[in-house]
């Protein structure tokens, strides 16, 4: 079972604000999730190497040439707040201005 | 065939837009009053962009009068799906955090189709970025199933599928990352193709699980769905995940024949719970294929049960990494907040949705230091047992067939908790996780008026004999001429 702060921790893992509702449920949903896949830890897996693709892949390479591809203009149209060309944000290091 | 284009074929349209029977801008124009009059009730559109699709049928118009040849599905009306990226169109996979973006470029889907000389009447509703089995999850509104407005078309393409059932588009494209194509094709009555993971590129589709996910076509015929693929198939220097294989001629697969081909009844996927009607129905198709002289053999896929919890851990960890990027930053919604850390925070607390912040928190869990061994890495060993199960089983059968779904389409709000939603998915997994082309077919109506569907499972690149199969269960216990009876008009 997953407590409290353990959801608290993930949702900051994952930069995700979750107000007290959705603690309290997601606490309860995940729990119940994880406890139903736990089938999984019982699975004799010695020696089965991770499938982590869905085919056989080598590291596909390509050639190292300029392809056609978004102007800067084209790049920023969804940009929340931008000046000129640049992406405006938040101060990252608080206590600096922005 | 009918003198009106609503439920004409793809073949259908391309043969009489190509001949001079009917104008492209007519066959167009006839389908966006369709939608006028029906959609409001079905909702299997988000946008649609009218203006884009009667430029682009009178071009097609104008290309056929001055003899310039057309493309393989010049004056065809398609549907997409709100997660594949359309330039000039708004794109919203279904959330609220893309609410208003409007994509600078087309997906690759997207550009093959154009180049082909289809139309894009709009974007179909989705789950929010695909996730969900219903179209319930979507931020943005409801999707009925044509054949009955209190149920769920299915997800997470249930706007692609509804939109062809019920004659809004000739053909539509959805992506499938466990069954988001074949299930909403299975509870719609419509055939639902997921190509073989690489053979469509996947550039321009919004990110779910990259190792899962594909993008594939919804139509009303089999040959429809395989001239479709066509044109969207083949290798893309912009998705290095996409096949360098040949594609071979899908639509010329169509042909029926069967015989001598050797199909496996997997028994895990017959032996629990499954409506009666659903058996039946599968029980008349076996009988059907037998008829036309193919082979059938019980095989077994051991590992069948484990698809489920190895789905849910590998798919949500694949798609917290991959949703990672909207943050409000650079595209997207922001919201304001006080430092960066809590502009990220803010912006996805209040752009997603609950399904798609259960999985992003399940993805977290399962990639977490400590428990990445637990969870993540065995779901892949899991995943690598389920991919060894159809090797041996490929190894003595040509295709396996089996039903897609347990359940023909549920009632809206029928699902109590998430995990019951899922539970719903056992048949559709399996094929994303070992990368297998699979297709649903429409096979016979449950005592409720309800569309069941057929799935069959091929070896990796052989969407031919997926295909040949498939049109084989379409002539002998396919739909025909039925339509569904649930939305006013049809």
């Amino acid at each position: 079972m997953l407590t409290r702060k353990e959801v608290e921790e993930i949702a900051f893992l994952a930069r995700l604000h979750l107000d007290d509702d959705e603690l309290e449920k997601m606490q309860g949903e995940l729990g119940a999730m994880l406890e139903h896949f736990g089938v999984i830890a019982g699975v004799d897996t010695t020696d089965i190497p991770p499938m982590t693709h869905a085919v056989p892949l080598e590291l596909p390479m390509r050639l190292d040439v300029v392809m056609p591809s978004l102007t800067t203009e084209e790049a920023l149209t969804g940009t929340p707040r931008r000046d000129g060309d640049l992406i405006v944000v938040p101060a990252i290091i608080v206590g600096t201005e922005s | 065939m009918s003198s009106s284009p609503e439920f004409w074929t793809v073949t259908d349209t391309v043969k009489r837009v190509a001949s001079g029977e009917i104008s492209a801008v007519r066959a167009v124009n006839t389908l966006i009053s369709r939608i006028t009059n029906l959609d409001r009730e079905l909702g299997a559109y988000l946008s649609t962009d009218e203006t884009g699709a009667l430029r682009d049928a009178a071009e097609v118009d104008r290309r056929r009068k001055e003899n310039i040849p057309l493309g393989p599905l010049a004056g065809v009306p398609i549907a997409l799906k709100d997660n594949l990226v359309t330039r000039g169109i708004p794109t919203t996979a279904g959330s609220k955090i893309l609410q208003g973006w409007v994509p600078p470029f087309d997906a690759t889907v997207v550009e093959k189709l154009r180049a082909a000389g289809a139309v894009i009447l709009g974007k179909a509703n989705l789950d929010e970025f695909g996730m969900g089995s219903s179209t319930e999850r979507s931020a943005y509104k409801k999707t009925r199933n044509p054949w009955d407005t209190s149920r769920v078309p299915g997800g997470s393409s249930g706007g692609s599928a509804a939109a062809v059932a019920a004659g809004l588009a000739a053909a539509s494209l959805g992506t499938d990352t466990g069954g988001s194509i074949r299930q909403p094709a299975a509870f719609c009555g419509v055939v639902g193709l997921k190509p073989t993971y690489g053979r469509v590129s996947r550039w321009g589709v919004i990110a779910f699980a990259s190792s899962l996910d594909q993008v594939g076509p919804l139509t009303r015929t089999v040959k429809d769905a395989a001239l479709v693929l066509q044109v969207i198939a083949g290798h893309d220097l912009r998705d290095s995940t996409s096949l360098d294989a040949p594609v071979p001629a899908f639509a010329d697969a169509a042909t029926g024949d069967v015989k001598g081909m050797k199909i496996g009844l997997p028994k895990e996927y017959f032996e629990g719970a499954i409506d009666a009607d659903i058996r039946a129905a599968l029980d008349r198709t076996i009988a059907a294929l037998k008829d036309k002289g193919a082979l059938f053999d019980d095989v077994s896929l051991p590992h069948t049960k484990l698809a489920l919890p190895a789905y849910y851990l590998v798919a949500p960890a694949e798609a917290s990494s991959n949703l990672a990027r909207y943050d409000g930053i650079r595209y997207g919604k922001r919201a304001e907040g006080t430092d960066l850390l809590d502009v990220y925070r803010k912006s996805r607390g209040a752009g997603f949705g609950p399904e798609v912040k259960r999985r992003i928190m399940l993805g977290t869990y399962a990639l977490r230091s400590g428990y990445y061994e637990a969870y993540y890495k065995k779901a892949q060993q899991i995943r690598a047992l389920i991919k060894r199960d159809f090797d041996e089983v490929f190894a003595k059968v040509d295709v396996v067939l089996t039903p897609t779904t347990p359940t023909v389409a549920f009632r809206f709000n029928a699902k109590a908790t998430p995990l019951d939603m899922y539970l719903g998915d056992i048949f559709t997994l399996a094929c994303n996780l070992a990368g297998l082309p699979g297709m649903s077919v429409p096979c016979g109506i449950s005592s409720d008026g309800l569309p069941i569907g057929a799935q069959l499972l091929g070896k990796p690149l052989d969407e031919v004999t997926v295909i040949r199969a498939g049109s084989a269960i379409e002539a002998a216990v396919g739909l025909g001429e039925r339509r569904p009876a649930g939305i006013g008009g049809i």
